[in-house]
């Protein structure tokens, strides 16, 4: 967003669940914004739990950032829970639809490739193809980075969406109603 | 009981034990004023701008260690809130505001007098509502109080839609909070207690920088037996005064930007550094670099965001700062420091012999009338401070004995803050004395509600400290910017005047052999009282760290030399 990556930097991604009320996603994002976190992609959406959203976002910072942007998360009511799961096992996808220019000579081609990086072509036009991928992020990377020879017209990704590996852990909706006396 | 949103307001600030709200009404929150009729064990401060009505409610809890209410209506009533939330925001001030919103039917409209209040209230707010639905309120109004107040306080806004005032539901008042995603308070991490403990034993140059945290935690008592058990000298951040009287042996004053000399010393050549309830703010530590460099850091704190947001420490005690305190406390062996003491001793009196007020002036100079002013009080009073010169002299010459003594914007820095935070405290405490030690700038910022201390017929006396000049910013351009004086000259009105407009007594000292006289007069007089000081202009606050250098790298007090008669001395 803003702020300079400092050297000791790198992708973080992080998972927070949030209670599904109005603003919410409001509130986290002006907290990005507001304390200069530097984030690469975002999604939400559902999560197992009704009323609960799951985010999962990249951020690009040093762990001390990093460290604070899921301490100030946890600050906001409706963030229920914050996950860093960078150094976990982790299954990290997200889906691209990228639109590619072919023509009599390179469909051929750019069908091979999206063979070979089982992605998938979901719409054919005259003079154009729209290739669907899912995968890792690097692997989406490099298979654009291929297609761009042809070249891409048009594409929308949509950043990563995570889930550690193993056993299942806790949802963010663990913690018990308190009671306090009025 | 079927009540309408209107009255479900006022039976929740009951509940919560309120007794008296700030505000002004208009359109969006009438059928709350409407509803306001129906119960006389509220009390409403009729306010005369709205910022006035969220530094009151401010001041009022910093006084009462309880909620403060204020309530505005819709659009510019609610953002002229923002300045007053903001500033309670940063001193972590527990205050509920309630506004009133144009009807649901209209939101997102630009219907007259709308304002995304909400939006624009969210980063100076600890959480915020707004109300669409009569039948939330209830539950929406037990949970802002209990988020002001638990955990670290902070303000919290609650926007209530017309036409949600106006419907009715049955009322119950949830004694229960779902709040999955907030849980303020965490166990405390004995091994690091162990830890901390340990580094404490072996300390042989401690100290100790005691901050808000140590009031609102309500851990005065822990403190002040840790210091004494393990005799630990100890410095305070501006709103850490109070935590620890003055006068103990052990206490040393503000430390920071314009802390005395050998409280930044004792910073730099400590050994082990006990920070409780404080945030590392810039103003505290200078350069952060080079800030406490010999020491290990020991932090006590309730909110693991600020554990290591500026400073690393060592060990951390994340947790309520009275409990923390305690587990210390049954660790940590008793222990003399006299050659640290010692030390930090000669600083001090290094420190005393370049004092302002060892100088035999004639001149009438702010920290005199501070001075004097605890003298003229026993300390036995409130005092709000503005912001600028004045509230670092306040600092530095008041003698601050008891937690909840001074009020002042410490984060936020924000001028006019004195005058509606003294009603508030004074409506807070009605039998104390209260100042509000105000510059002649900061003072026209909220100077309208003095018609509000009139209106509600509060003894609260008033000392302007007028420099006819935004003070502070004129000492930065003298040091800083080559004495070049763009816009802080002023040209005043006459405030003695001004306060017999307003039916307020009043007097101006223009010399020192006024002062304790005025200051008695003003402390005697049965109802509310202003001084206009006309103080020697160009007075600067020492010592000072510049911005951005090493606490340790002061700039010291020069040395006074009184010229020949009719020749200004160097200040
Ligand atoms: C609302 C606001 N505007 C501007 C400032 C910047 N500022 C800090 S101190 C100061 C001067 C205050 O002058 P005065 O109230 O006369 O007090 P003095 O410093 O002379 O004691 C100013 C303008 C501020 N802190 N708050």
């Amino acid at each position: 967003m803003s702020a300079d990556a400092s050297p000791t930097s790198h992708k973080h991604t992080l998972v927070a669940w949030l209670e599904d009320k109005p603003g919410v996603l409001n509130r986290v994002v002006g907290l990005f914004r507001r304390r200069n976190f530097n984030i690469e992609s975002l999604t939400v959406g559902h999560s197992e739990t009704p009323g609960i959203s799951r985010l999962t976002f990249v951020v690009d910072g040093d762990d001390h950032m990093v460290e604070q942007a899921v301490k100030q998360l946890y600050k906001l009511v409706n963030v229920t829970r914050v996950e860093n799961i960078t150094n976990k096992r982790a299954i990290k996808r997200e889906l691209a639809l990228i639109r590619v220019k072919v023509d009599a000579q390179t469909r051929a081609e750019v069908m091979q490739i999206v063979d070979i990086y089982r992605a998938q072509i979901v719409d054919v036009s005259m003079d154009s193809v729209v290739i669907q991928a899912v995968g890792a992020e690097e692997r989406v990377d490099s298979l654009i980075e291929l297609l761009d020879n042809y070249p891409i017209l048009e594409m929308v990704r949509t950043g990563a969406v995570a889930m550690t590996r193993g056993h299942a852990g806790r949802n963010g909706n663990g913690s018990a109603k308190r009671k306090v006396s009025l | 009981m079927k009540l309408t949103g209107a009255q479900i307001i006022w039976e929740a600030l009951l509940r919560e034990g309120v007794d008296v709200v700030f505000g002004m009404p208009g359109g969006a929150i009438l059928p709350a004023y409407d509803a306001l009729a129906q119960y006389p064990q509220i009390h409403h401060v009729l306010v005369r701008h709205e910022q006035g009505a969220a530094h009151m409610a401010d001041g009022y809890a910093r006084v009462a260690d309880k909620v403060g209410v204020c309530i505005a209506t819709s659009g510019p009533a609610a953002t002229n809130l923002v300045t007053g939330l903001a500033t309670a925001m940063m001193d972590s001030v527990p205050v509920v505001a309630i506004t009133g919103q144009v009807p649901t039917s209209l939101l997102g409209n630009d219907a007259f007098q709308e304002t995304d209040v909400t939006g624009v209230t969210q980063p100076v707010t600890k959480h915020n509502y707004l109300v669409t639905d009569v039948n939330d309120l209830a539950q929406v109004m037990r949970e802002a109080f209990y988020i002001a107040r638990e955990g670290r306080p902070g303000p919290v806004l609650v926007d209530i839609c017309k036409d949600v005032q106006i419907a009715s539901t049955d009322f119950v008042y949830p004694d229960e909070v779902s709040l999955p995603g907030y849980n303020p308070w965490h166990g405390l991490d004995m091994d690091a207690v162990e830890e901390a403990a340990a580094l404490i034993n072996k300390a042989r140059r401690p100290l100790i920088i005691a901050g808000h945290g140590v009031m609102m935690g309500r851990a005065v008592n822990e403190l002040r037996e840790l210091v004494e058990k393990a005799e630990i000298p100890v410095t305070n951040t501006l709103l850490g005064l109070g935590s620890i009287p003055e006068t103990h042996p052990l206490a040393l004053g503000m430390c920071g930007m314009h802390g005395e000399a050998h409280t930044n010393l004792a910073i730099q050549e400590c050994d082990v550094l006990i920070a409780v309830g404080m945030r590392f703010d810039d103003r505290v530590t200078g350069k952060l670099d080079e800030f406490a460099p010999k020491a290990k850091i020991i932090h006590l704190e309730l909110d693991p965001a600020e554990v290591g947001k500026n400073v690393k420490p060592d060990v951390a005690l994340i947790g309520d700062c009275k409990e923390s305190l305690q587990a210390l406390l049954s660790k940590v062996e008793p222990a003399r420091h006299l050659e640290w003491i010692q030390q930090i001793n000669e600083w001090r009196s290094e420190g005393e012999e370049r004092d302002i007020l060892r100088a035999e002036l004639d001149e009438l100079i702010p920290p005199y009338v501070m001075r004097q002013l605890w003298h003229s009080t026993k300390g036995e009073c409130i005092v709000a401070t503005d912001v600028g010169q004045h509230q670092m002299w306040e600092a530095q010459y008041f003698i601050h004995e008891r937690p909840r003594q001074l009020l002042t914007s410490g984060g936020l820095g924000t001028m006019g803050y004195a005058l509606p935070a003294a009603i508030g405290a004074q409506m807070a405490a009605p039998d104390s004395l209260v100042w509000a030690v105000v510059g002649d700038g900061g003072f026209q910022m909220t100077i309208q509600e003095m018609a509000t201390v009139m209106q509600e017929n509060l003894p609260i006396k008033i000392a302007i400290i007028n420099n006819g000049f935004l003070g502070m910013v004129r000492q930065w351009q003298q040091l800083f910017y080559e004495k070049r004086y763009t816009g802080t000259p002023m040209l005043n009105p006459d405030f003695v005047k001004l306060a017999d407009a307003y039916g307020m007594a009043a007097r101006t000292v223009k010399r020192k052999d006024e002062v304790a006289d005025a200051l008695a007069e003003a402390n005697a007089y049965d109802g509310p009282f202003l001084i206009d000081f006309q103080v020697e202009e160009e007075v600067n606050v020492y010592p000072m760290v510049a911005p951005g250098a090493a606490v340790g790298d002061l700039i010291r007090r020069p040395q006074i030399v009184q010229g020949p008669s009719g020749v200004k001395p160097a200040w």
